[in-house]
Formats: C-alpha cells, sequence, structure tokens
C-alpha cells in the first residue's frame, strides 16, 4: 500500500484520531495496574476456532489497492478454492467505515493500517483469531507477533503482513558526512531544503528527537505526551517550519523534491531511497541515533464473517515467505516473515538487506510504531493529549 | 371511414382543451417546461447541499467522532479564534484576487486582439489556442509547470545558461500565483472576448467622428462596455481558485495550505464532517457577496 499511490496513505493515516477517540472511551473506566493493562475490546471473549475446515469458495477482502495482486492470488484460488473479491479502499476510514457491524456479512477481512487498527478493536468489528492456525506465524519477527497496536492484554485481532520505518533521507552530495542525528531537519543551516511527511503523526518524529535532545521533558513514549511535552514538540516544529520547503504528501511527490534537487534531506519510507537509488541519485538514509518512526499493516478477521476458513487460508498464504517477499517486493514495504529474507534475495538480490528483512530483534527497540495518540497514558493516568489535538497542533504548524 | 373521422374528431377533442389551457394559463406551459429541470436541481443538488451545510452546525463527540446532532456554532468560533484558519482564509482569498486581477491584466488585450484586430481565420486559430489547453488534463499542466519551475528546471537552466543567478521560486507562493493565472486565464478571455466583440463599431466610428483618438476610444467606450465581462471573466478566476486545492498541494512551499486544504483534511483525514462543512460555508459566502458586487456591476448580462 504504501508506495506511489500516496493521497490515500496521507488520508489513511488521520483515522488514528478516531482510533484514539475509541479508544479513549473504551479505556476511560479502566484503572492501570501495572501500566500495561488496557481496556477489554468488545469481541475479547470471542473464541476463535481451533481447527480451519475447508474453504467456503469464496473471500471477500478489503484492501489497500494491490494487497490483493494477480502475482500471488491466482495460485491462492488455484489452491483453496477460495475465490478472492477485493474492494479497494483509498483510505483507513474508508476501511473503517465499511467494516461497520463487523463487516455486516459482506466483508470477510480487512488489511487495516496501525492507525485504523485500535478503532476497529474498539468498535468490536472485528474478532480475535487464533495465531496456531497460521503456521509461520513462529517465523514471524518477534516484534510482529504481538505488536501493540493489533495485540491488546494478549489477544491478536490479526495477523501482522508487512511494515516499514520512516528514515531519514539525505543527498550524499550535500552531506559528505553523514547525518547521524534527526537534529539536521531542525539546523538552520539547511534552510529551504528540508521536508517533511505532511501529517499529525510526524509530530511523533519531533517528539522521539526531543526525548533524546531535551530529556528533561521526560518524553518516553512519542505517541503518549504531557501537555508540556507536546507544547515543547509543537514549539520545535513551529521553529523548523521556515527551514521546511514543502511538506510531501506522497511518496512520489517526495522522490521528484530530492531528485530536483529542492530538497536535500527529510524524512522518508525505505521505498523512496530505493527509487531515487536506482535512478543512480546520490542519496541514502539512516536511522538516527534516536530512533524512528514506524507503521504496520494487520490482516484483521471481521466480526461477521462468512467466509471464516478461506480467511484462515488466506492469512496463511499471505504469511508464507514466497508471498511475503512477492508482496514486500512489489509495495517497497518489509515483511514480517523473517524466512521471507531469502525469498526476496532471489528475487532481487540485496533488497533482504535494503528493506532491513534481515533486521536483527534489537532493531525494534529504536523503531516507534505508529499508534493512536489517547488521552490516557500508559500509567492510566489521563494526561496525555489526543489525537484530536495533534490534527488541530499539524494543521496551525503547517498553515 | 365513419369510424376514422370519429376518431380523428375524438383526438383533436382531446387535444384542444389542453391547448386551450395553455392558452389561457400561460405559466402552465412553462411550468410544465420547467419542472422537471428545477427538480432535478433542487432535489439533487441543493438538497444534498443543504444537508451538508446543516451539519456545520453540528459537532462530532471527539470521542467516538460521531456527529451529535446539537445545533452549535463551535466550528466557526473556532475557525473565527483561531489565527492559522484567519491565515488560511487571507491567503485564499488574496491570492484569488491577485490571479484574478492578473487574468484581467493579461486577458484584456488579447481578447481585444481576438474581437476586434484579427481577421475571420486569425480569430479562428486563436480561439483554439485558448482552448487547447482545456483538453489537456489539469494535472498534466500543473505538473508541467513543476518541471519548469522546480530547483533543477527549465526556467533555472535557462536563466543560468545566460549567466544569471537562479530563481528558485518552485514551491513557493510566487509558483502558485503563475499556475494559477495560468490554469484559469481562459476563463477570463472568452468572456472578455464576448463582451469586446459585442461593442457595436457604429460607436468607436461615433468616436472617432468626435475627434477622440483610438486609445480614447478604447479608454471611454469599449472598457466601460466591456469591464461586465471582465467581471463575469473574474466569477470563473475568482471562484476557482477559491475552491481549489491540488495546486497548492502539488506546487505549493511549505504554508501553502488552502481552504480546499483544510476541508479535504477534515473529511478524509479527521471525518470532522462537521467542521469541514463550516469551513467550506467561508467560501460560499465569499461567493455570494462577490456575485453580489459582480451582479451590481452588469456581469451577468455580459454573459
Amino acid at each position: 500500500m504504501r508506495s506511489t499511490e500516496a493521497p490515500a496513505l496521507w488520508v489513511r493515516l488521520g483515522t488514528v484520531a478516531a482510533a484514539a477517540l475509541i479508544a479513549l472511551t473504551a479505556c476511560g473506566s479502566t484503572t492501570s495496574t501495572g501500566g500495561s493493562t488496557a481496556a477489554q475490546p468488545p469481541t475479547a471473549n470471542t473464541k476463535p476456532p481451533t481447527t480451519v475446515g475447508p474453504g467456503e469458495g469464496a473471500l471477500n477482502l478489503i484492501a489497500w489497492e494491490g494487497y490483493t495482486d494477480k502475482s500471488w492470488v491466482d495460485q491462492f484460488t488455484a489452491n483453496t478454492g477460495c475465490k478472492v473479491n477485493a474492494k479497494y479502499a483509498g483510505s483507513s476510514d474508508e476501511m473503517v467505515s465499511l467494516m461497520k457491524g463487523g463487516g455486516s456479512g459482506q466483508w470477510d477481512m480487512v488489511s487495516a493500517s496501525g492507525d485504523a487498527d485500535l478503532r476497529l478493536i474498539y468498535s468490536g468489528d472485528v474478532k480475535p483469531m487464533n495465531t496456531a492456525l497460521i503456521p509461520d506465524f513462529n517465523n514471524f519477527q518477534t516484534y510482529f507477533k504481538a505488536p501493540a497496536y493489533n495485540t491488546i492484554n494478549g489477544i491478536h485481532y490479526g495477523i501482522s503482513l508487512q511494515w516499514g520505518p520512516n528514515t531519514l533521507l539525505y543527498s550524499t552530495k550535500k552531506f559528505p558526512n553523514p547525518p547521524t542525528s534527526w537534529a539536521a531537519v531542525y539546523d538552520a543551516s539547511n534552510k529551504g531544503l528540508v521536508t517533511a511527511y505532511d501529517y499529525p503523526i510526524t509530530i511523533a518524529d519531533a517528539a522521539l528527537y526531543l526525548s533524546k535532545s531535551q530529556p528533561s521533558l521526560g518524553i518516553k513514549d512519542p505517541y503518549e505526551l504531557t501537555q508540556k511535552q507536546f507544547d515543547a514538540t509543537v514549539a520545535l516544529l513551529k521553529q523548523q517550519r521556515p527551514l521546511i520547503k514543502k511538506y510531501w504528501g506522497t511518496a512520489g511527490d517526495e522522490i521528484t523534491l530530492f531528485q530536483n534537487g529542492d530538497v536535500t534531506i527529510g524524512a522518508a519510507w525505505p521505498y523512496q531511497t530505493i527509487q531515487l537509488k536506482s535512478a543512480g541519485g546520490a542519496f541514502a538514509d539512516t536511522i538516527p541515533i534516536e530512533g524512528a518512526t514506524g507503521w504496520g499493516d494487520t490482516w484483521m478477521l471481521a466480526t461477521n464473517a462468512t467466509h471464516p476458513n478461506c480467511a484462515y487460508l488466506w492469512t496463511a498464504y499471505v504469511s508464507t515467505p514466497k508471498v511475503q517477499a512477492l508482496q514486500a517486493l512489489y509495495f517497497g514495504e518489509t515483511p514480517v516473515n523473517t524466512k521471507a529474507c531469502a525469498e526476496m534475495e532471489a528475487l532481487q538480490a540485496g533488497s533482504c538487506a535494503q528493506y532491513h528483512a534481515d533486521a536483527p530483534g534489537s532493531y525494534f527497540n529504536t523503531i516507534h510504531f505508529w499508534k493512536t495518540p489517547i488521552a490516557t497514558c500508559a500509567d492510566g493516568s489521563k494526561n496525555c493529549v489526543d489525537y484530536s489535538q495533534w490534527q488541530t497542533a499539524w494543521t496551525s504548524i503547517t498553515a | 371511414m365513419a369510424v376514422t373521422t370519429a376518431g380523428r374528431l375524438r383526438k383533436n377533442r382531446g387535444a384542444a382543451p389542453l391547448q386551450s389551457l395553455f392558452w389561457r394559463l400561460p405559466w402552465l406551459r412553462s411550468a410544465l417546461l420547467l419542472v422537471p429541470p428545477l427538480a432535478w436541481f433542487v432535489l439533487i443538488y441543493l438538497a444534498s447541499l443543504v444537508l451538508l451545510l446543516i451539519t456545520a452546525f453540528w459537532t462530532i463527540d471527539t470521542f467516538t467522532t460521531q456527529i451529535i446532532q446539537v445545533w452549535n456554532l463551535d466550528n466557526f468560533r473556532l475557525i473565527l479564534s483561531e489565527p492559522a484558519y484567519r491565515l488560511i482564509v487571507g491567503r485564499t482569498v488574496g491570492l484569488a484576487a491577485l490571479v484574478t486581477l492578473t487574468d484581467a491584466v493579461l486577458a484584456f488585450p488579447f481578447a481585444y486582439f481576438m474581437a476586434r484586430v484579427a481577421s475571420r481565420r486569425a480569430q479562428t486559430i486563436l480561439f483554439a489556442a485558448v482552448l487547447l489547453p482545456l483538453w489537456a488534463s489539469y494535472l498534466a499542466r500543473v505538473y508541467s509547470w513543476i518541471l519548469i519551475l522546480n530547483h533543477s528546471g527549465l526556467l533555472n537552466w535557462s536563466l543560468q545558461s545566460i549567466g544569471l543567478p537562479p530563481a528558485n521560486i518552485g514551491y513557493t507562493y510566487v509558483a502558485m500565483w503563475i499556475v494559477f493565472s495560468y490554469i484559469w486565464l481562459p476563463f477570463m478571455i472568452i468572456p472578455t472576448y464576448a463582451a469586446l466583440e459585442r461593442v457595436p463599431e457604429t460607436l468607436l466610428e461615433a468616436a472617432a467622428d468626435l475627434g477622440a483618438p483610438r486609445w480614447r476610444a478604447v479608454r471611454d467606450v469599449v472598457l466601460p462596455l466591456a469591464f461586465p465581462g471582465v467581471v463575469a471573466g473574474s466569477i470563473f478566476t475568482f471562484s476557482l481558485t477559491l475552491g481549489d486545492y491540488i495546486t497548492p498541494i502539488l506546487v505549493g512551499g511549505a504554508g501553502s495550505t488552502f481552504i480546499g486544504n483544510v476541508v479535504y483534511s477534515n473529511v478524509g483525514v479527521a471525518n470532522n464532517v462537521p467542521f469541514a462543512a463550516a469551513l467550506a460555508i467561508v467560501p460560499v459566502g465569499i461567493m455570494a457577496v462577490y456575485l453580489l458586487v459582480a451582479q451590481r456591476l452588469g456581469a451577468f448580462e455580459a454573459l
């Protein structure tokens, strides 16, 4: 999903807001014990199946455009007899609204992004899945077996699919000494040469930087900011505004900006770096010392799915190394299955390392995956700034 | 034979009352003619618009993003109190006005030449030239400007090859101003041309007979008569710029947000339709005032 089709990407992240809000209502009455107990979603007690029966002959999916490409769907249909009918959604919002009423019996699964997940989970539109029915689950990167955006209190509301980091992309001509810190994008000497992702979640990038550069603020999680931390972050971004040439909305936009030399440094997805490099440009990306933010997609099962067997067969199929590798290279994202690395190399030498598909577990300590900013902080207090404020702040930063 | 005659008579008798009815009540015919298109317009277009705008007076529950149907003015209060929105509205209106002015200045001599100087053949060619860009996609035309204006684009390349410093106007207000002025120029040329063509030659001859030089005749006779046409064109250039949100995304720099961009992100991203509706009312209000003024200036007679 995360590629050139970008307006959609831009838009879908937006659902974080709604997710936050719903999560908030859900969490509202919870007093956290030990700091990790979240409220139980409505479908938490729905017992997932323990075996997968024969396919029902059809599978209705809501997916990002191209997530059901012929190059791997045809083989699935031949294997299982499940005919895949996919509707491509343009945004996370559209996905959430299509999934209303647990998919209304019309939809079986949705390939939701981290920003839509909580919303789907807390509105009861998706239900727990049994990871034991996904043979490749054991080969997943440990982090993606139970990421916070799709697993609550140990219950899995979907099976992770692909992910990507938000890296620091720069021109190696302008920066012969590679930047090692996000400080470069806030440095006045780069005035007019900086770009940033035009989306409220970018605030988390700045918060992440402040968590290291100004430890006195006490930022622990870039998605859980107190008012004071939030104000400091927004102030940093407003200070950065004059340095920005243009905020990018689509991957293609950013590639054009770098290619034409309008900007020389800024946050990007691996996809952009790979495209720029393959076009022969002098560009490189890095995960700075402060770490980076990232995103992850999940196949989720509709509460009222009418083809559950086909759904499990499909999830198991797209989790296999071969299909994971195909999809990763098709979209410029990274598979969650560690075994996919060899398949990626077979398809395109060097791609496994390029996309960090072989990253060690410690790598994920440096990636802070997108999740919905909600008013309830991890310690159970309600002192955190919720996503609606993130959005308002982003408007005033970029206005 | 008898049957046929009787049938024809009956038919005539059937038609006659309707015709005489129309004759006696002339409004009935116009009503019958107008009702289908008007019903379409009112039901499909206005009703849906009104339904959208009504939501501007509602809010969303910040917890569930469900719309709460309680009448209030919170959305409008936010637009007025938040400096960012005032800035965005001001920027949108300001640039729309600037583009309109630019197009009027560019279009007038061109339209004058087309209407009063060019031969019939040249006129056709110029008409085609004006309309030709409209056949190409809006996006293609905006992207072509990006190729011209960006850092390593045609403009900087040309400047540097003749030894001048690069202009670097890509992704700035200047870029937006140029692109908007280019894109909407045909919408100014055509009404201006239509107005200029309608200025009777006899008036110019009369002015000449009275000893006015050509420039004087243009200033005192042609310009006032063609002005409503320019105002008519300005309705297009102003409203089209006011409502646009694609050019700001593509050629604008940091801080190029238009009203349309905020509406778009509130509908698509934040799922806050009430606020988007409230903000959408702003250009509607501005255009209402603009149209009233335009009507005073006789723009509608010029269309």
